[in-house]
């Protein structure tokens, strides 16, 4: 693959400070703790872990929500925390973003066509008669009836809520949408059609926007992915193609992660075989353990493992890496 | 499917609890169900927001809160009606006979009071037991859940444990008063996935050695095939089908849950989505609830509203006229 990314992140760090003011030097919790990917135009990356790992935190720094310790941001070969504030909102446009929860994202004051305008306003890409037919256009790409326009989101269900979110997410044409837990309150039925909604999205949308997908269901980033990031306590523990990665996980958390999502079907009738399970709990960022962070809970620990950080080793001829001593499937 | 009634713990019978609307209607947000659970049984309630599935599980303790009401129904607990039993009766039931789990033991727990001495109390009430006694009582309680130093967290409050441990916390308070009976209400689903997988494996342990039986609330299919003997589908404040879940997921016989199963995602990434969503509390169609978003909806599930009933050659019950003779002819 020759193409130049379009999002690329290096060695990303953000610690933050609870409690006690600056001076008593309250609890320092390292949320993410050099965290480096790339994603290519068009494809879907996804960071999966479950509390605590740092994939939310790393969302916010991409969309400079928050600003890193350490560590740099590269959106289309520009170096995205660096820009001057002209040129910085002049990019701005490029990325759209989707949230969990679009009751609490979407200002229940405005009606449906003042949220999906607002960023066509903001970069000056539309008024008058073409502003009111390109929410049109977006509101029929996500599935609303035009009627919606005069309406405000209270009057919409959760599923309802999360496409006019999309609409405004894909106002600008933006080429990298950052989609954070986008159908984690839906329902199964609706989370269904949303996902569906997004992978069309993809396709159809003249900008081929690329996605980085943050969410905990291994399922749906199957389903959706390219690419999987799995995230432990503020690290990568290992990346590559989303299908390689489920069939033959590599760092024992990933496999503990995979043997952990409810299977989908019964076990057959008396049979109920050994499943791999972690003893403990993901410990606390605030108070993370020595060595590999995993090693407490991992079945492959050695002592090794508690003394030193594991580094990030790449599989020869793929997209492959894996940030563990002893990794799963031989050497 | 219901077993006969002599064998069953739990036996409810065309329970029916309303909410008033804006408007002034009652709108039926569990529209008649019956359903019977075995001793020693784990029988998953599933379905999506407003199926009825939650208000089911706080109306099998007289819990449904104001101004929603039971109107209708028995609910029949080793034989006696505890709707209309004595306040005295129902109090005993609560914690005694049957156990409570929610979904959030930070909300369900006490938060000024340490996990030991609310243990402590279920034991003394529910079991007599004296408060030395009880103390002993609790910390197994507590090592039986497999809470990480129960010595230390006898004392801790609430908001010192993990979401996971003040789940197994919550899971030894509802078991400390002995029920025969567990009513757990998405227990799981504020929880990470490998700390969901120990706290289903808990659930399980505990039915094989306690002989305890669950009533599982979820909205979550794999945990259904994970961890349930039989599966109730709602839809609408309505069972739906009612089957084993080898059945259920291996010959789905309702259109809904085979649209329920088609939404989640399968080895090849696809999912198939359903039309559009549940009917809206009062806005409930005269016919089949499911017929607007059903695919194989003819003439009379417009006409008339299905009952659960048994599916021919098969031990599923379904509500569904494609399974009456001649139905969709």
């Amino acid at each position: 693959m020759n193409e130049a990314p379009l999002l690329s992140v290096r060695d990303l760090h953000k610690t933050f400070v609870h409690g006690g003011g600056p001076l008593k030097g309250g609890t320092r919790v390292a949320a993410v703790n050099g965290v480096s990917f790339d994603l290519m135009p068009g494809a879907t990356l996804a960071l999966v872990g479950e509390s605590g790992s740092g994939k939310s935190t790393t969302a916010r720094l991409v969309l400079r929500l928050l600003a890193p310790d350490r560590g740099t941001i590269h959106l289309d070969g520009r170096d995205w925390l660096a820009l001057p504030p002209r040129e910085l909102n002049r990019l701005r446009r490029e990325v759209g973003v989707v949230f969990q929860d679009p009751a609490t994202s979407l200002n229940p004051r405005m009606t449906v066509e003042e949220i999906v305008a607002e960023p066509l306003d903001i970069h000056r890409l539309a008024a008058g008669r073409a502003r009111r037919e390109r929410v049109a256009a977006l509101l029929e790409a996500v599935g609303l009836p035009l009627s919606a326009m005069g309406k405000t989101p209270r009057e919409f269900s959760g599923g309802q809520r999360q496409r006019i979110a999309i609409a405004r997410a894909l106002a600008t044409e933006p080429r990298l949408v950052v989609l954070d837990e986008p159908v984690s309150a839906l329902d199964v039925s609706i989370r269904a059609q949303v996902v569906n909604l997004l992978r069309d999205l993809q396709r159809t949308t003249p900008s081929r926007p690329a996605y980085l997908f943050i969410g905990h269901d291994l399922g749906l980033v199957r389903a959706i992915a390219d690419e999987v990031a799995v995230l432990y306590l503020g690290r990568i523990v290992e990346a590559g193609p989303t299908a390689e990665v489920f069939a033959r996980p590599r760092h024992p958390y990933t496999a503990l992660l995979i043997a952990s999502e409810p299977r989908g079907t019964p076990p057959q009738e008396g049979e109920r075989p050994a499943r791999l399970r972690a003893p403990g709990e993901p410990p606390s960022p605030a108070d993370p353990p020595s060595g590999c962070a995993f090693h407490p809970r991992c079945p492959s620990a050695q002592a090794v493992c508690r003394d030193g950080t594991p580094r990030e080793e790449s599989e020869e001829g793929t997209r492959r890496r894996v940030s563990c001593f002893f990794p799963l499937g031989g050497a | 499917m219901s077993a006969p009634p002599g064998e069953s713990l739990l036996s409810v019978r065309h329970l029916a609890v309303t909410f008033p609307l804006p408007s002034g209607e009652e709108a039926r947000v569990v529209d008649g169900i019956s359903f019977d659970v075995a001793p020693g049984e784990i029988v998953a309630l599933v379905g999506e927001s407003g199926c009825g599935k939650s208000v089911t599980a706080l109306a099998l303790l007289d819990l449904v809160p104001p101004p929603g009401r039971i109107l209708s129904g028995e609910v029949l607990f080793e034989g006696r009606d505890l709707l209309s039993a004595p306040e005295r009766e129902k109090e005993r039931a609560r914690g005694g006979g049957i156990g409570l789990v929610f979904q959030e033991p930070g909300a369900a727990l006490d938060p000024v009071r340490t996990i030991g001495s609310e243990l402590v109390d279920v034991l003394r009430r529910h079991r007599g037991l004296s408060r030395r006694e009880a103390r002993g009582a609790a910390l197994e309680w507590l090592r039986r859940v497999s809470l990480p130093d129960p010595a230390r967290r006898f004392d801790d409050l609430p908001h010192r444990m993990s979401g996971g441990m003040r789940q197994r916390a919550m899971v030894a308070l509802a078991l400390a008063g002995g029920p025969r009976l567990l009513v757990a209400d998405e227990p799981t689903t504020a929880l990470d996935v490998t700390i969901q997988a120990q706290i289903l494996d808990l659930l399980r342990d505990l039915r094989r050695d306690l002989g305890l039986a669950i009533v599982l609330i979820t909205h979550d299919l794999g945990v259904v095939a994970e961890t349930a003997d039989r599966a109730l589908v709602m839809y609408a404040g309505e069972i739906v089908e009612s089957a084993r879940v080898s059945d259920l997921f291996a010959r789905p016989s309702h259109p809904y849950t085979r649209g329920l199963l088609a939404s989640r995602p399968g080895e090849d990434g696809r999912l198939r989505a359903m039309p559009g969503s549940v009917p809206e509390p009062g806005r409930r169609p005269v016919g089949c609830a499911f017929e607007p978003r059903c695919p194989e909806a003819f003439g009379r599930c417009r006409a008339a509203r299905p009952t659960l009933r048994p599916v021919p050659d098969t031990a599923v019950e379904a509500a569904c006229f494609l399974h009456d003779e001649g139905g969709a002819a």
